[in-house]
């Protein structure tokens, strides 16, 4: 299997409170990430598609087509915003675990649309020390 | 004892350029925009292999060996080359990471002790790479 991995940046605010739970009981789970006013990350997400290798161009996928769709769905959404305020949160907690599975489900049926790769797998880098998958992890 | 992955990583620069012997100037220079144009990369390649460890040597490879193959298939080959000029896998395909790591694989698989290679890793830039798996019950 050959797949494509592309690596893009952006950076956003966030809080980790559920909107059901009391404030205790956030603070109890989320700690520090709590804080009700928030903080923020430089996200790292690295995008990776698989499909066949076009025999004209030898390209998976045009690279400039990924960087538009991940512009579409993922930078111009999520870029120096608060994910709180974003829908695909109001009712979901800005986990990394959250933002990687909201932004494979965001991407995988663009990028069906819009080029002939699949989406495989979504890499959500918080901070140097945490990194979190989802899709078919190999 | 079961299966184990060791990853060997070298780093090695050349210059390319995106075309096709078959095309015209123009019609490369359309199909491939500004990668047409001859430029060059550090590419990092990681290579992958599995196995069990030998009982005795507790090695799945022997890294001088591994290392060998690498110097011979791969640095000697590309480093500090023109891949459209000094290579002759590129007349018909451009070197783009999809098809230079299609090379590299083929030369290792050829090289490498049968059903040794797990995968290889290709990385022209720090936000691009590309990856192939070889599927768990290969000969």
């Amino acid at each position: 299997m050959i797949r494509l991995t592309r690596h893009y940046e952006f950076a956003a605010a966030h809080l980790l409170i559920h909107p059901d739970l009391s404030d205790a009981e956030n603070r109890r789970i989320y700690g520090k990430c709590a804080n009700p006013n928030g903080h923020g990350h430089d996200y790292g997400v690295d995008v990776t598609v698989s499909g066949p290798v076009h025999p004209e161009s030898g390209r998976i996928v045009d690279l400039e087509a990924l960087d538009a769709i991940v512009e579409d769905e993922v930078l111009s959404r999520f870029a120096r915003r608060t994910l709180n305020d974003d829908e695909a949160f109001r009712r979901l907690v800005p986990t990394a675990e959250n933002i990687a599975r909201v932004i494979y489900e965001k991407l995988a049926p663009a990028i069906a649309e819009r080029s002939s790769a699949e989406l495989v797998r979504v890499d959500v880098r918080e901070t140097g020390k945490n990194t979190f998958a989802y899709g078919a992890i190999q | 004892m079961g299966t184990v992955r060791l990853t060997r990583a070298i780093e090695f620069s050349a210059s390319l350029r995106y075309c096709r012997s078959d095309l015209s100037e123009a019609d490369n220079e359309r199909l491939f925009g500004a990668a047409a144009a001859r430029h060059g990369h550090n590419y990092r390649l990681e290579v992958t292999l599995r196995g069990e460890p030998d009982p005795m040597t507790g090695m799945v490879i022997d890294l001088k060996e591994l290392e060998q193959v690498l110097d011979r298939e791969v640095m000697a080959r590309f480093d500090h080359r023109d891949l459209n000029t000094d290579t002759p896998y590129f007349e018909k395909r451009a070197p783009t990471p999809e098809n230079f790591a299609l090379v590299i694989r083929r030369l290792l698989l050829d090289a490498l002790p049968d059903g040794t290679l797990d995968r290889i890793r290709l990385q022209p830039e720090s936000t691009l790479w590309v990856e192939i798996v070889e599927p768990e019950d290969a000969p």
